[in-house]
């Protein structure tokens, strides 16, 4: 059983005249000790999910119609409820793409980090402040004894941002939710990061939830991959079944669209024409139909369902329907 | 060898700041040559934006001089100086959010350096307009609407557009896809180098994101703490640093290719950049470099020739020296 299984979560927004249905079927699982990466283009619904997970939908005009997401088999979407509260911020944490704005500038970082453990752990000021200490250390801030009563603003990006982590692991959580952790850092700086949580990662036997947009940060953190569009995962798989063996078509059209460097090797990228739909009036069929270069008539009006590519490999195309095969040879096997 | 189109020779600007100096740019030389695409990258705060800036006189120059086909361009821009070479030299910005006048129309916005900069007929420029609203893939319907109305790419389309129709020469092109989604950066990169072929522009392409500069530019310039540390052919730089900090910048690059991300060997990034306010005496990445020598805290290495054959490679270091 996978340590966080999320099954398809909707969630809409009321807005003038309607709803915005920001993710329309979203399911994805991550295992003990391992990573997920869920990747899209702003607007898919990724950072929706994850937040209605940590119960951060502000409701209204947020609003969860449908699905589960289960931490060790229970129900945590429920809210308070639930005892959702006992598990936020204890056994799933989570980190934030802006450090900046994150993070509270009237508070020390030491009070910041140290929060978590008298909130949830009923540590005493002078324990939590030490264990503080302990935790900037754990993620390579030099000098951790004075930085801790320092102010954020005294901090580089890449020194805020390692401190968000301190505080997400304080209470040794079993799930991180990492939410575009490294968009707004330098490549050397990023680099550090994503080498800080893969360690912290074996040391804790953590589960990551990693949500970017970058396809390198997927390809060296992730183990299971989530592909989502228009509000849906279109695709999901290991790793090497999204990169070596992708099945859905907006998957194939983000890969040609980024630059690869393999030496001597001459690339052209296609980009894939055209823009997301509108997901307050979503289209009746698949949300890829008008981009889409292998789109057929059923996909227009006909919403696609998940189709089994292999054992741990889905796609939601209906190139994968048993009366498609033509079609699905001549694109998958070239 | 052509004369260059662009000659930048030994040019600094600083940013006085109470008693500080910011050395945002500190005596860079960079010639480009008319045609080619150079790719200028480098972490925030490494002086990139302010160096295309200083180029086109949007910031006013420290020190050095700046040639364009020959002739020298004024160290400060009056009005006259920026009507002479507006037509000669334009910008591309980051932001499509805030580079655009929300209270104009995109017609207006595209046709405003038109009605500024010629003397064409209302019609006229109105047709050119009309031409250019298409060729950067954009419609007709497009012209009346209000820069709010359109998505990110389609707003990056319109600061093309609008930089492009007075047909320059030379165009600095400062971050223009990094706010844009992945599918979008193509379109966008493919829309440039389209125009690029059929108006034989000469661009400087500045970016962070290395993979989309070696696959756009022509040679590639490192900039690290305000001064250019490695200048070389794109992929010669790419799959050949020379300069420490150029290695450090392009293992740090996470390629999409699981296998090859497994195979990587961990970089040994140490220390934070130094602030610009107080920058090291001796070479600028002495600090975080895993081959400083004593030479190297002490004296700022020039840029020289390292290597000739096709590449022409300059890189600032004392290892090469």
């Amino acid at each position: 059983m996978a340590l966080l299984e999320v099954s398809d979560l909707h969630v809409e927004f009321a807005v003038q005249g309607g709803s915005v249905q920001a993710v329309r079927g979203a399911s994805f699982s991550v295992n003990e000790g391992e990573t997920l990466a869920i990747v899209g283009e702003s607007g898919c619904g990724k950072t929706v999910s994850v937040q209605s997970v940590m119960g951060l939908i502000q409701t209204p005009p947020g609003r969860i119609t449908r699905g589960t997401a289960k931490l060790r088999g229970q129900d945590i979407l429920g809210g308070v409820a639930a005892g959702g509260r006992e598990i936020r911020g204890t056994d799933i944490a989570m980190i934030f793409q802006d450090p900046m704005s994150s993070l509270n500038p009237t508070m020390t970082v030491g009070a910041q980090i140290a929060e978590p453990l008298i909130v949830h752990r009923g540590y005493s000021h002078r324990q939590a402040m030490r264990r503080a200490q302990e935790l900037l250390e754990m993620t390579l801030i030099p000098d951790a004894a004075s930085r801790i009563n320092e102010y954020p603003f005294e901090f580089s990006g890449g020194m805020l941002q390692r401190s968000m982590i301190a505080m997400a692991i304080a209470c040794e959580p079993s799930v991180l939710i990492a939410d575009e952790p490294t968009t707004a850092l330098d490549v050397t700086i990023q680099s550090q990061i994503l080498d800080l949580m893969v360690d912290l990662q074996r040391t804790n036997n953590m589960a990551i939830v990693l949500i970017t947009h970058d396809l390198g940060v997927v390809a060296r953190m992730a183990n299971d991959v989530a592909v989502m569009y228009a509000g849906e995962v279109v695709e999901r798989g290991t790793v090497d079944d999204i990169f070596y063996r992708s099945a859905h078509p907006y998957t194939l059209g983000l890969k040609s669209a980024m630059p690869t460097n393999r030496q001597g090797a001459v690339q052209k990228l296609t980009p894939i024409e055209g823009a997301p739909p509108d997901l307050f009036d979503p289209p009746p069929g698949c949300g890829y139909y008008t981009r889409c270069p292998y789109a057929m008539e059923v996909c227009e009006a006909t919403p696609p369902i998940v189709f089994d590519v292999d054992r741990a490999h889905q796609s939601r195309c209906w190139l994968h329907h048993k009366d498609c095969l033509q079609q699905v040879t001549q694109i998958y096997r070239p | 060898m052509n004369k260059p189109l662009i000659d930048i020779r030994n040019l600094s600007k600083h940013f006085d700041r109470g008693r500080h100096k910011i050395h945002a740019v500190d005596d860079v030389s960079l010639s480009i040559e008319a045609g080619e695409i150079v790719g200028l990258v480098g972490e925030s705060g490494s002086g990139k934006s302010t160096l295309g800036r200083t180029l086109l006189g949007l910031d006013r120059k420290t020190a050095g001089e700046i040639f364009y086909k020959g002739s020298k361009l004024p160290a400060v821009y009056r009005a006259k100086d920026f009507r002479r070479y507006a037509r000669s030299m334009q910008m591309i910005f980051q932001d499509p959010y805030s580079s655009l006048n929300p209270r104009m129309t995109a017609g207006e916005i595209i046709g405003e350096a038109l009605r500024l900069h010629s003397d064409l007929s209302k019609a006229n420029i109105a047709n050119r307009t009309e031409e250019w609203l298409v060729k950067v893939g954009l419609n007709i319907d497009h012209l009346g609407r209000y820069p709010h109305e359109f998505s990110g790419g389609q707003r990056q389309r319109i600061g093309i557009a609008r930089a492009l129709i007075l047909e320059p020469d030379f165009v600095v092109c400062d971050e223009p896809i990094s706010a844009l989604d992945v599918s979008v950066q193509a379109q966008i990169v493919d829309l440039l180098g389209e125009l690029k072929r059929s108006l034989g522009l000469t661009l400087l392409f500045i970016a962070h994101d290395l993979s989309m500069v070696r696959y756009v530019s022509d040679r590639m310039a490192v900039m690290y703490l305000g001064s250019l540390v490695e200048i070389g052919r794109s992929d010669r730089v790419f799959f050949d640093p020379k300069h420490p900090y150029t290695e450090l910048l392009i293992g740090s690059n996470p390629e999409p290719d699981p296998s090859r991300e497994r195979s990587r060997q961990k970089m040994h990034s140490i220390g934070e950049i130094p602030s610009q306010l107080d920058i090291p005496a001796g070479c600028r990445f002495a600090n975080r470099c895993p081959h400083a020598m004593a030479v190297c805290h002490d004296v700022n290495p020039a840029l020289r020739m390292v290597s000739h054959e096709d590449d022409e490679r300059l890189v600032a270091c004392h290892l090469y020296e």
